[in-house]
């Protein structure tokens, strides 16, 4: 993968964001490989902690995270129905590392949350491990570290960040 | 709007008609929180941590509770530590990270340094002080006035005259009991702490804790999530039963069809699965036998201990405490607790089963979460639609675990406190 460039990561970076802030979920998970994982680790513990011996947020394979999209998009997914309306900024995109079929990438992450009159702000930085399938940047891992002090005020993490 | 009527009393009870109402007013009225400070808060045995947060000598965490800053250390000689986190000499808190291991503790305003005991040991200008300024007990950081545990876990209580602890949780320990016999060499805190809020009153989560009535509708999806799973799903109802346990304490113990990592196992777990399942089973029948060894492994309990500590052993165990800022938000912490001896297949079993369905990023307390603060929002109508119904199963001679027993407990000690009923 040595001739993807920032700007290609970016891109596609961007558009994830679009699919997440127009609720076009199944669509968002096709991004992901078949042996992806999706997780928010505590904020009390490493940024490489593993879900398998520390308590995380969120700590999805490819099933449970298909599982998420499938009762996100259900009525009885009460924290976000109605669908609560949100704003992904992605910044800082940066490259970390390039191996012969995977990339390194962190970026930066503000993602504002409205629902009944209240706002709420996540913040913090993205890594992505992306592989290429079939042409395609694909996502097999993507972390969430949040840099707030747990979740308050925002309370809980109803949302993909 | 003019201010709230005064309460005095916040329930009404008909026995004889089946009748259990709140006032809806309790959890709005800022009056009703400054009582539930002074009549409750300051008053009770409030949950600070458990043992194994403190591994060894030196270690140390800060912490909030009953709205002090507590330092909780383990001292030199091992002993554990409950201090007010503020310093003797000019009130700054003296430790300022979130946990870690020291050697001493420098309030940095002055440079006062305290033991892990938190005696003072030295102070810039020492020889403008009085002599014996380092013997007199006032220079020392403060201990809490009460600071006693139960099977690891550690309470404080900031009125000197309370009654042990011991007494306080009543029957709850045998509960308590019954949670940790699951380990044999004790019980740990799994790294990782869920720190959140809710913009709602803290006694609605106090109730939620131990709902079993609003599962099936609130968690909708979550069974959902668990009929996708392949063999997610154990062939067992929902079933059982709710207790007060006096003093505002009460439990929900039940049957119920997820998976257990000690101990109830489910298809989705494999034949590996399977043989741990059983291996764990019979080392508890071993050390007490088949029908102590069935209520550990194969019921569930929500544990709930006046007035907001809650340690829920259904499909993971997880410990929950929570203290309200203002009538309508609250900050909740909540913790994972696990045998120590525990295999990593289980470990990691039991994480995956806490946070789908516990902790708000999983599938059930955003939901929750939303339910709670929805409940605030009625009750801006409390004005006029004024009384919350906690009827439900009066009158049962063994109320259901999907009954209201446990909500009436918890209401009816609290009012005892909030309005000085006699005893």
């Amino acid at each position: 993968m040595q001739d993807i460039s920032r700007t290609a990561v970016e891109e596609f970076l961007f558009a994830e964001a679009d699919l997440l802030d127009e609720w076009r979920l199944p669509e968002w998970l096709e991004l992901f490989t078949d042996d992806a994982t999706y997780a928010v680790p505590a904020t009390d513990v490493p940024a490489n902690a593993s879900p398998d011996s520390s308590l995380f947020y969120v700590a999805d394979d490819r099933f449970r995270l298909s599982e998420r999209v499938k009762r996100l998009m259900k009525r009885t997914a009460h924290a976000e129905f109605p669908h609560s309306r949100t704003r992904h900024v992605v910044s800082n995109v940066r490259i970390r590392s390039r191996a012969e079929t995977e990339l390194e990438i962190s970026s930066a992450f503000i993602t504002f949350r409205t629902k009944d009159g209240v706002t709420d702000t996540y913040f913090g930085s993205n890594r992505y491990k992306l592989v290429q399938v079939e042409g395609q940047l694909r996502i097999r891992d993507k972390r969430c570290l949040l840099d707030s002090e747990g979740l308050r005020m925002q309370g809980r993490v109803s949302i993909i960040l | 709007m003019a201010g709230y009527p005064v309460l005095n009393s916040g329930i009404m009870v008909d026995e004889a008609r089946k009748v259990f109402k709140v006032s809806r007013q309790a959890f709005v009225d800022p009056a009703i929180l400054e009582a539930e400070r002074a009549q409750i808060f300051d008053r009770s045995w409030l949950y600070l941590g458990h043992n194994a947060e403190l591994p060894k000598p030196g270690s140390f965490v800060t912490r909030q509770v009953g709205g002090r800053n507590i330092l909780f250390a383990r001292d030199t000689k091992g002993e554990l530590r409950a201090m007010l986190n503020t310093c003797p000499h000019r009130g700054a808190q003296v430790c300022r990270e979130r946990n870690g291991t020291a050697k001493s503790f420098q309030c940095f305003y002055h440079g006062w340094v305290f033991g892990l005991d938190g005696a003072l040991r030295s102070q810039p200008g020492e020889t403008s002080y009085a002599e014996d300024f380092k013997e007199r007990g006032t220079s020392n950081m403060q201990q809490v006035p009460r600071f006693e545990s139960y099977r690891d876990f550690n309470f404080v209580c900031f009125d000197p005259n309370v009654q042990s602890l011991s007494d306080y949780l009543g029957p709850a320990k045998e509960y308590l009991d019954v949670i940790c016999d699951q380990a044999e060499s004790g019980m740990t805190i799994v790294g990782g702490t869920q720190e959140y809020s809710m913009r709602a009153n803290w006694k609605l989560l106090t109730e939620n804790s131990i709902d079993g009535y609003h599962a099936v509708t609130t968690h909708a999806t979550y069974f959902d999530y668990l009929k996708a799973t392949n063999g997610g799903l154990a062939p067992v109802p929902l079933k059982g039963s709710a207790r007060d346990l006096g003093n505002g304490h009460a439990v929900l113990e039940y049957k119920a069809p997820w998976g257990r990592p000690v101990a109830q196992w489910i298809p989705a777990w494999g034949e590996d699965g399977k043989q741990e399942i059983d291996r764990l089973y019979q080392n508890l029948v071993e050390r007490f036998g088949e029908e102590r060894a069935e209520r550990i492994a194969l019921y569930n309990r929500n544990l709930f201990i006046f007035p907001n500590l809650v340690v829920n052993d259904i499909m993971a165990v997880t410990i929950r405490t929570y203290y309200p800022t203002a009538p309508d938000f609250m900050n909740i912490s909540a913790w994972a607790l696990a045998p120590r001896e525990e295999t990593e297949w289980a470990r990691k079993y039991r994480l995956y089963n806490f946070l789908e369905f516990l902790g708000p990023g999983g599938f059930a307390t955003p939901d929750d979460v939303e339910a709670l603060e929805q409940c605030q929002r009625g009750f801006r109508n409390s004005a006029e639609a004024q009384w919350n119904d906690i009827s439900k199963g009066m009158g049962k001679p063994v109320p259901d675990y999907d009954d209201e027993l446990q909500m009436r407990a918890f209401w009816s000690n609290w009012n005892k406190c909030v309005f000085q009923e006699p005893a």
